[in-house]
């Protein structure tokens, strides 16, 4: 959009030869450099050739991101600019990520075992310490058993046995059933819950654990009970009966744990250490690995050619960048070394390109309202570089308040002054990010709307007295003491000239300001109507010209452009002249003030063919001759439509009835119109009559919404001040200074809220609507697709896509 | 006619020189034609808004309608003393 008003685009391919493995490598290199320039690769077929290198890419990105996942913080930020690798540097790269993975892998499982036997030892400890009260019962149950023996009579069988162990918490119950099941009863079981729960080494989960133990009788209840531990993983430990014995395996239990400590910190440690070193430059490989990908992925996009062994690609490049694009693919070559030359080679071809409007950073705000509605055709008029200025003066024109366009101009410049600190944090807010992207538009919306409430003479609905009014009191001190109100009439109360910029702010405290405003207003938004819809009716020209189709400029454009201006341009052009011709002060009472037309009705009448009727000394018509000129008018209108209606088919059948005779010839018809029936012609071309047709009248009224939201915003912006910032305006003392504040908070915050927010957003969405119906449906067709450049962004997102859902597919 | 030569003169040549002489002063480089067409159409806009305004009240058929206090207090600090 710089320089022109359309875009350009060329369809090229161009080809890379490729000799070797590293020939390959080094036009990586010289594709990063080309894309750089933005093109727009065709993603036609995907040709699976790269698949390898690109799964391998993938494979260390995983490993990657599982090192980082690793890292107890996350790692800081790669370096600037990591350059391309080398397949020598990539598979070096490769082997030291393979080297890293199982190192920490290794030392990870280290450290799984040592805190599994880390786990035991305190479980012995643990058990040690309880058993040891179990013994100082036992010692008395065994007093009590062989009593019970010698009572029996029966020969001593021997101690009795026990085994000790640790189980699960909630395996506890049901294990000392099984027990007492398995042993029909003849076994003595106890149990202690141990306290603090201990940790999983290997999930992390905290575990209850129960110390138990089991006495019993026997070799086979022994077996039977040592089958039920193993079925509840309970872990047996050996526990020695006697006390000193218990004393001397608790020192040694204690010591190996006190080593066994130091050796887990050791170890924590080195895994630490180690994933310092690779924290450094983890995020540069991501990049760089994720960069090789791109790479890959590009390639892929290449087709290969096996008898000339070279890749091809087919893009669109903009024209203006063809030298660029030539300069890197030399630069390319030299840069690989490689003897063999990249050919660029241009395409004819039949495709319609994408549209591609170049934009910087203050016309991509503008140039996205009207992409939102459509993208323009390949080469057509850009309605864009227009809207810069006429969106922002429409929105003005309904938003005209100083006050409020100052706030708007104020909160733009702000963020455009920080606009460099603001961009770098990136927000997911989307309204933030609304505001943030249209700050120009909404910097030129505030000055316009300055420029608007300057003329308006609104600010905050008080007016300015710049150049002193053109209304005088004529009245007496009679008069004044009698009439609560009272008119000014122009004949005596008016100096004669008006105010020179702007509405007189005598109209401020009129109590009849709507009336002289309302008429004012709605000539203004017709006025300006009309004049926006002939810009719109002409910028069809420039399409016309463009695509030399010269006939369409008789054939279409003049018939409408007659239309619009002689029925609707006269209307405007009658406003002009009654605010010119009728005066209070003039000596033919005929253009007194008594006498001043309507001039709506005069147009309705023009319309309708009807006669005004007038009381003497008025006149029916303003000038003379008005009655001849306006039924020609009307004629000279209405006879260009069937000129609309039927101009282009006709032309078409009589171009098409003068090739025909040629076509004997072997000429061959592609143009696509000959193509069309003439049946559908017409169809198109009735609906494109009736909708102009229609659409004249209806839009030009649709202007009207200019002087309806203006009223609105100075009406609400005058209930704000007079119902509310007035109660704290009373005086009346210092102490009055508080409600004021008080006061003050809320008329500002509802002025915030619902004149510039609210009233903003309607006034934006009202103009946004004027441009893309009133103004665009004149001459803009916008059936384009959009030009994407190439990027390796754009790759790496498609590819994080699909590496999510589906961790095994490289390819798009 | 009650328009005034100086306001219609002081204003036309303001928007004039920046709406045609303006542009052709704008820097040249990428930018130059948005550049040219800004001044462009801010000069045409503006001077059309400001014309309509001074047009409209050039002759005026109603005069304001204003309170025994207001025309007053205008009368005594705008200047034009009452009778």
């Amino acid at each position: 959009m710089s320089s022109d008003v359309a875009n350009d685009q060329l369809g090229i391919y161009f080809w890379l030869k490729v000799r070797s493995r590293q020939d390959r490598a080094a036009k990586c290199r010289e594709i990063k450099n080309i894309f750089g320039n933005g093109l727009n690769p065709h993603v036609n077929d995907f040709q699976r050739r790269y698949v390898t290198e690109v799964r391998r890419c993938s494979e260390m990105e995983r490993k990657l991101r599982w090192v980082s996942g690793e890292l107890s913080e996350p790692p800081p930020p790669p370096k600037p600019a990591p350059r391309i690798m080398t397949p020598r540097e990539i598979n070096i790269l490769e082997e030291r990520i393979d080297f890293i993975e199982s190192e920490i892998q290794e030392v990870t499982r280290n450290a799984q075992n040592l805190k599994t036997d880390y786990l035991s030892l305190i479980e012995l400890k643990i058990l040690i310490e309880k058993t040891q009260t179990f013994f100082q019962d036992h010692s008395a149950h065994r007093k009590i058993s062989a009593s019970v023996q010698v009572y029996n009579n029966e020969g001593v069988t021997g101690h009795l046995g026990f085994i000790a162990g640790v189980v699960a918490t909630p395996r506890v119950a049901s294990f000392e059933r099984m027990l007492w099941r398995i042993s029909h009863g003849n076994i003595f079981f106890k149990q202690a819950q141990i306290d603090e729960p201990l940790k999983d080494p290997v999930t992390g989960h905290e575990l209850q654990k129960t110390v138990f133990v089991v006495f019993f009788h026997g070799e086979q209840i022994k077996l039977r009970v040592k089958k039920v531990c193993t079925g509840f993983q309970a872990t047996l430990y050996p526990c020695p009966a006697t006390y000193k014995d218990q004393q001397d395996m608790l020192a040694g239990v204690e010591s190996r744990i006190k080593d066994l400590e130091m050796v887990l910190e050791q170890t924590e440690q080195h895994r630490k250490l180690v994933l310092a070193n690779i924290a450094r430059d983890l995020s540069t490989w991501m990049v760089a690995v994720r960069k090789e990908k791109a790479i890959y992925h590009t390639l892929n996009m290449f087709s290969m050619d096996i008898i000339k062994k070279c890749l091809i690609a087919e893009c669109w490049v903009p024209r203006q960048d063809l030298p660029l694009l030539q300069k890197a693919l030399d630069d390319g070559v030299k840069a690989s070394g490689s003897p063999i030359p990249s050919i660029m080679h241009h395409v004819r071809t039949h495709e319609t390109p994408p549209t591609f409007n170049r934009t910087n950073k203050f016309t991509r705000g503008f140039q996205n309202l009207i992409d939102s509605y459509g993208i323009a055709s390949y080469r057509e008029v850009n309605p864009a570089l227009y809207t810069i200025i006429t969106f922002p003066f429409l929105f003005a024109v309904m938003f005209g308040d100083m006050g409020h366009g100052l706030i708007m101009t104020t909160f733009a410049a702000i963020i455009i002054i920080f606009e460099k600190t603001l961009s770098k944090n990136k927000s997911d807010n989307e309204i933030w990010n609304i505001f943030f992207g249209g700050r120009y538009i909404i910097l030129l919306m505030g000055i316009f709307s300055m420029y608007t409430g300057l003329i308006y003479n609104d600010i905050f609905s008080k007016s300015l007295n710049i150049f002193g009014s053109s209304w005088m009191n004529v009245y007496d001190n009679v008069t004044l003491r009698k009439y609560k109100m009272l008119d000014l009439d122009p004949l005596d109360a008016y100096t004669k000239t008006p105010y020179p910029l702007g509405i007189d702010p005598a109209w401020q405290f009129a109590s009849n300001n709507i009336i002289f405003l309302n008429s004012f207003k709605m000539k203004l938004s017709i006025i300006f109507g009309v004049v926006h819809m002939a810009f719109g009716v002409t910028l069809s020209v420039v399409n016309f010209n463009y695509f030399s189709k010269p006939y369409m400029i008789l054939l279409q454009y003049i018939p409408q452009i007659l239309f619009l201006l002689l029925l609707f341009w006269y209307l405007c052009i009658m406003m002009f002249m009654k605010w010119i011709m009728y005066s209070t002060e003039a000596t033919d009472p005929a253009f007194g003030s008594a006498c001043a037309p309507s001039v709506l009705i005069m147009f309705i009448n023009m319309m309708l063919l009807k006669d005004t009727e007038v009381r003497s000394p008025c006149k029916p018509f303003m000038y003379d001759g008005q009655n001849a000129l306006q039924r020609t008018f009307l004629t000279v209108g209405f006879l260009c439509i069937p000129v609309m209606l039927f101009g282009k088919p006709l032309y078409q059948k009589m171009k098409k009835r003068k090739h025909s005779s040629g076509v004997e010839e072997g000429e061959s018809q592609k143009t696509e119109e000959a193509e069309e029936s003439m049946g559908e012609m017409m169809i198109t071309q009735a609906i494109h009559t009736i909708e102009y047709v229609l659409g004249a009248v209806s839009h030009t009224a649709s202007y009207l919404r200019l002087w309806a939201l203006s009223l609105a915003h100075a009406q609400l912006s005058a209930v704000l001040w007079q119902r509310l910032l007035r109660m704290g305006l009373g005086g009346g003392g210092p102490i009055m200074a508080i409600p004021l504040y008080a006061i003050f908070a809320v008329w500002a915050f509802f002025t915030l809220a619902i004149l510039v927010l609210m009233e903003g957003l309607s006034a934006f969405l009202h103009t946004l609507r004027l441009h893309w119906v009133e103004f665009m449906s004149k001459f803009y067709e916008g059936q384009g697709y959009a030009f994407l450049p190439f990027s390796f962004a754009v790759i790496l997102e498609h590819d994080e896509d699909d590496v999510k859902p589906k961790p095994t597919s490289g390819t798009q | 006619m009650g328009a005034s030569f100086v306001p219609i003169t002081v204003f036309t040549v303001l928007w004039g020189v920046v709406g045609i002489v303006c542009p052709f002063f704008a820097p040249k480089g990428p930018n130059r034609g948005i550049i040219q067409v800004v001044l462009m159409l801010t000069a045409a806009t503006c001077w059309l808004f400001w014309l309509c305004a001074y047009m409209a009240q050039m002759n005026p058929l109603i005069g304001p309608r204003l309170s025994n206090e207001t025309l007053i207090w205008i009368a005594r600090t705008w200047g034009k003393p009452y009778a």
